[in-house]
């Protein structure tokens, strides 16, 4: 709903509730996928590979099959359709067939009776390997072209090159007073959430199948299941379980997930299977590690000239989301500060380690955690604050920017002062002794992907509402649950519209066979999209309500009121009836009353190949502090205090936003000080919850929120996302304090202790990358900026073709 | 403890939420498993079964343990609460109506082995400080909340937990000749 007419006495908007399935969760009842239980089920074990990169010469499952209890032993041979969530990325298959690609990667899997026969089933399936040349990072990615752990990609073991410059950056270099250059690394990690994942397949002898799963995109589940089943889509059911979290872990469509139903299909009987906490690390598609190089020019005043941005993403066996992580590390940084000049090169290499792919942030907050480094070290080359200075180059409201990205309400100004006021910046700022400092960062994120992954022209959410004669109304939605609040936010809406109370709702979402497509739990977009299809669906039921009540009331439809579950005229609210009245007016008039509504981003401006990642219809805008001790001695860092101000829009329940703000900097501290997926000899070094560490109450910090609302003309009353954005701020906020209180630089995550003090001991008083690999980088893709008169098209001569 | 052979089925009579259970399971499962396979008690969730979370909390005898760590055989006899024996019949615990409605329960996974920590906490200190608060749930994680609301929700139940203390407590039956 457009800002501007927002009505003005919000009964459900924008108040504290609690979440719609709070109780539930509370008191145990919410069914996650391992908590489901059918008649006769049977339990999946996979047998994963140890090998990081090797051919499959013969797998002899024969043992397997005879050992009492094992139903059904199932071999890559038998699902030989690829699949991958990219449609340009379709290179993983349920089971390998010809190849391992890193240790993990499965190979066969077991139904039995139970967890522990089909384990010891497992252990009798013998498989032969003809070990190959294993890669290990991105260095070696890029020197060993041979052998490819692909037979696509761009070269070599390069899966990905992007080369975009908008404008001429070295105009602007040249227009620059200080240009800086300096090399970032950031260190992979992963989700971590609280539930493994499970899924049940489920056999219907009428030759249907359904999968239960904890996932975050039962709508690109439904279509890789589908493909690799061989089964048509109507055949096939997803029901997205609410996940015990998912932080982008759960959006890769995964081979258990189809696994197990084909195990259903095979044996005629419920398949479960839960991965262990060890799988769950192999599983990965996490935080991709990225190499990055930055230079900028800066003139006196701060504002930036130009910028070119380089980044290596080391991208793991398979190609997941990676394309469009790999564009996502060059998109947003123009969303925040003005850059009238920006080349972005980036390349993702395949290596022999579990896949990355999308975790909170989704490719950004590596890049972010780079350039606001860079602006601290900016600002003080400048002698200038680095609050004031982001403040100066802060991006305008309504703007469109070099890489033509739309940007809409952005409060980043009013979020700095905010937080400069509420932290005590200026008294604090290379003030404090020695020590302890503060650091300044500031982000900005997208509500929603403006293009969907497979290309098509069909709304991105869609929503149904169903109305009963008792007055109980129904709202199906294919969002899915993960903990943020999307099943409440469509209760909220379209208790707001009808005049009801949230809690009078039943909602039912993630369900393939009854709810309509939304795309599902990622980039932000739950909120966004699907309010406003539940606003339009809740709009075209009150119109019918509307219709019938105003006859039988005897007053226009437009003076009619929907508030405290009654309809009534406004003008004398004694004259009206209850809401199930209504309900029963107009489903006599006009038959069985619903209403769908559905959503579709606004049309994107670039036009050149890469213009598909990075437009949203809305950017939320943040700004942060962080407070570290720093221990001289061990060279621990601490984050005793950490204040954010954010833009989300419009809060539709400030309780769930805030509790987003808060996760996101627990999650962003975890990243910052201590969170890495590593590997020794192609094994993860510890995939267990103690050895990865992970904040516990114990070095969690006081966090000070402030939600300063811009409501966007594209968002549900004025809403922006609220679940990601908050985390891009907290790692380079507390790297740029640990600078302030010990003045020397780790320009990599996370901040070991053992880093702070060799940074310390160093002559350049600095810990991070020294260098960038040598790579080719190919020709830019050249685009005229807006106001060089550009048109979001490539310069003539270049390939015009948007692509994801 | 009953001397069996392993992977030998031994028959347990368990105290779970006020009930007394009889089931029959092999000696080595965890009483994590038998909860939730055995008694389909599955608001015990898992985290990791290494004893590293704190996912799978219940209490014993008023203590909170680590139920994929304890064999159900040892806790036979003791006093075993779960997450679905925190209400009182329909009425949540005040621990989980604060909970519900401070936003301490995000995805939820994790919720039962807090409320099960925290309970324990409020019937050991009564007003438990920030810090004591923290401490006491240390061995819990949670990936949603960042922990904050968390602390409020066990805050917000001090002053109702302790009406319930009041409410239920057993008074001697004379309690003059109390000893």
């Amino acid at each position: 709903m457009p800002a501007h007419e927002m009505p003005n006495d919000l009964k459900v908007i924008g108040k504290n509730w609690r979440k719609v399935d709070a109780r539930a969760k509370v008191a145990g009842l919410t069914k996650f996928a391992d908590d489901l239980v059918f008649p006769r089920m049977l339990f999946c074990k996979l047998l994963r590979s140890p090998e990081k990169h090797a051919r499959i010469l013969k797998v002899d499952t024969t043992k397997a099959e005879r050992l009492p209890g094992v139903e059904a032993v199932l071999v890559g041979t038998e699902l030989p359709i690829p699949f991958g969530i990219l449609p340009i990325s379709q290179d993983e298959h349920a089971l390998c067939i010809d190849k391992v690609r890193f240790v993990g990667d499965p190979v066969a899997a077991v139904a039995a009776i139970d967890e522990e026969t089909a384990d010891e089933a497992t252990r009798l399936i013998e498989v032969t390997y003809e070990p190959l040349k294993a890669i290990m990072s991105i260095q070696e990615a890029l020197k060993t072209p041979e052998p490819r752990i692909h037979d696509y990609g761009d070269e070599g073991n390069i899966h990905k090159r992007v080369s975009l410059e908008f404008g001429d950056v070295d105009k602007g270099f040249a227009e620059a007073d200080e240009v800086i250059e300096d090399l970032y690394y950031y260190e992979g990690n992963t989700h971590l959430a609280m539930e493994q994942h499970a899924a049940v397949g489920v056999w219907d002898p009428d030759g249907k199948v359904a999968i239960y799963s904890s996932t975050q995109t039962p709508h690109y589940l439904h279509r890789a299941a589908s493909k690799v089943l061989g089964l048509a889509p109507s055949h096939v059911r997803i029901v997205a379980t609410p996940n015990g979290g998912g932080f982008g872990g759960k959006s890769d469509p995964f081979n258990h997930e189809i696994v197990v139903a084909k195990l259903a299909m095979k044996t005629g009987r419920p398949v479960k299977i839960c991965l262990t906490r060890e799988e769950v690390f192999y599983c990965h598609r996490g935080r991709h590690p990225v190499l990055m190089w930055v230079k900028m020019g800066v003139k006196k005043d701060g504002s930036i000239t130009g910028l070119h941005f380089r980044s290596m993403l080391d991208g793991g066996a398979y190609g997941s989301y990676g394309v469009a992580s790999t564009y996502y590390t060059g998109a947003l940084q123009t969303v925040t500060y003005k850059v009238p000049h920006y080349k972005f090169e980036g390349l993702r290499t395949f290596t022999n380690k579990p896949p990355c792919g999308p975790k909170r942030g989704h490719g950004t907050p590596q890049p972010r955690f780079a350039l606001e480094i860079h602006l601290d070290k900016a600002a003080e080359r400048l002698g200038l604050d680095p609050a004031e200075m982001r403040k100066k180059i802060s991006v305008e409201n309504d703007s469109l920017t070099a890489n033509y990205l739309k940007v809409g309400s952005c409060m980043l100004r009013e979020c700095i002062d905010k937080v400069v006021e509420g932290s005590g910046w200026k008294g604090k700022f290379r003030k404090l002794p020695y020590g302890k400092g503060v650091g300044f960062a500031c982000a900005s994120y997208l509500s929603g992907a403006g293009l969907p992954i497979y290309w098509n022209n069909m709304p991105h959410s869609g929503v149904q509402i169903k109305c009963d004669r008792g007055g109980g109304v129904t709202v199906f939605c294919g969002s899915t649950e993960i903990g943020q609040g999307s099943d409440s936010i469509l209760a909220y809406v379209v208790a707001e519209v009808l005049g009801l109370d949230p809690f009078d709702l039943r909602i039912v979402t993630g369900d393939t066979d009854l709810t309509p497509v939304d795309l599902g739990s990622y980039s932000s977009r739950v909120t966004l999209m699907t309010g406003n299809a539940a606003i339009q669906a809740a709009e075209r039921i009150k119109e019918q309500v509307a219709r019938a009540a105003a006859e039988k009331l005897g007053v226009p439809a437009a003076r009619l009121g929907f508030a405290e579950r009654r309809v009534f005229d406004v003008s004398d609210p004694t004259k009206g009836m209850t809401w199930a009245e209504a309900v029963q007016v107009a489903e006599a008039k006009l038959g069985t009353i619903g209403a769908v509504g559905s959503y579709t981003p606004p049309v994107t401006h670039g036009k050149f190949k890469g213009a598909g990642v990075g437009p949203s219809p809305a950017y939320s805008y943040m700004a942060a502090v962080a407070e570290v001790d720093v221990d001289p001695e061990t060279g621990i860092v601490r984050c005793p205090k950490f204040w954010i101000a954010y833009d989300c829009g419009k809060a539709l329940n400030p309780l769930l936003v805030i509790g987003q703000v808060e996760g996101s900097v627990y999650m962003g501290l975890g990243e910052a000080l201590m969170e890495e997926q590593i590997f020794r000899l192609g094994v993860h070094k510890f995939p267990s919850m103690l050895e990865y560490k992970s904040p516990t109450t114990m070095e969690m910090p006081d966090v000070t929120t402030w939600l300063v609302e811009g409501p966007d003309r594209n968002g549900p009353y004025g809403a922006k996302e609220a679940g990601q954005g908050p985390l891009l701020p907290v790692m380079p906020a507390i790297a740029n304090a640990v600078y302030d209180a010990v003045r020397v630089r780790v320009d990599e995550v996370p901040i070991h202790p053992e880093k702070v003090l060799a940074a310390m001991r160093s002559a350049s008083k600095r810990y991070g990358p020294k260098s960038m690999p040598a790579a080719t980088w190919g020709e830019a893709i050249k685009v005229p900026t807006p106001w060089e008169g550009g048109t979001g098209k490539a310069a003539p001569g270049e390939v015009q073709k948007v692509q994801q | 403890m009953k001397n069996v052979a392993p992977g030998e089925k031994v028959h347990l009579r368990l105290h779970v939420n006020g009930d007394e259970v009889d089931c029959v399971v092999p000696v080595h499962k965890t009483l994590l498993e038998v909860v939730r396979e055995d008694l389909g008690l599955m608001g015990t969730k898992h985290g990791c079964e290494l004893g590293e979370c704190g996912t799978c909390t219940v209490l014993v005898d008023g203590q909170p343990i680590l139920s994929c760590l304890a064999l159900a055989i040892e806790v036979e006899g003791q006093e075993i609460t779960t997450v679905e024996g925190l209400a009182d019949g329909p009425e949540l615990h005040p621990l989980q109506q604060a909970f519900a409605d401070t936003g301490a329960a995000q995805c939820g996974y994790c919720t039962p082995g807090f409320l099960l920590c925290a309970k324990a906490l409020l019937a050991k200190k009564g007003r438990p400080t920030r810090q004591e608060i923290k401490e006491a749930l240390a061995g819990n994680l949670c990936r949603c909340t960042g922990y904050l609301k968390i602390y409020e929700a066990v805050e917000q139940a001090v002053e109702k937990v302790a009406d319930l203390r009041i409410k239920n407590a057993k008074w001697p039956a004379n309690p003059c000749c109390g000893d």
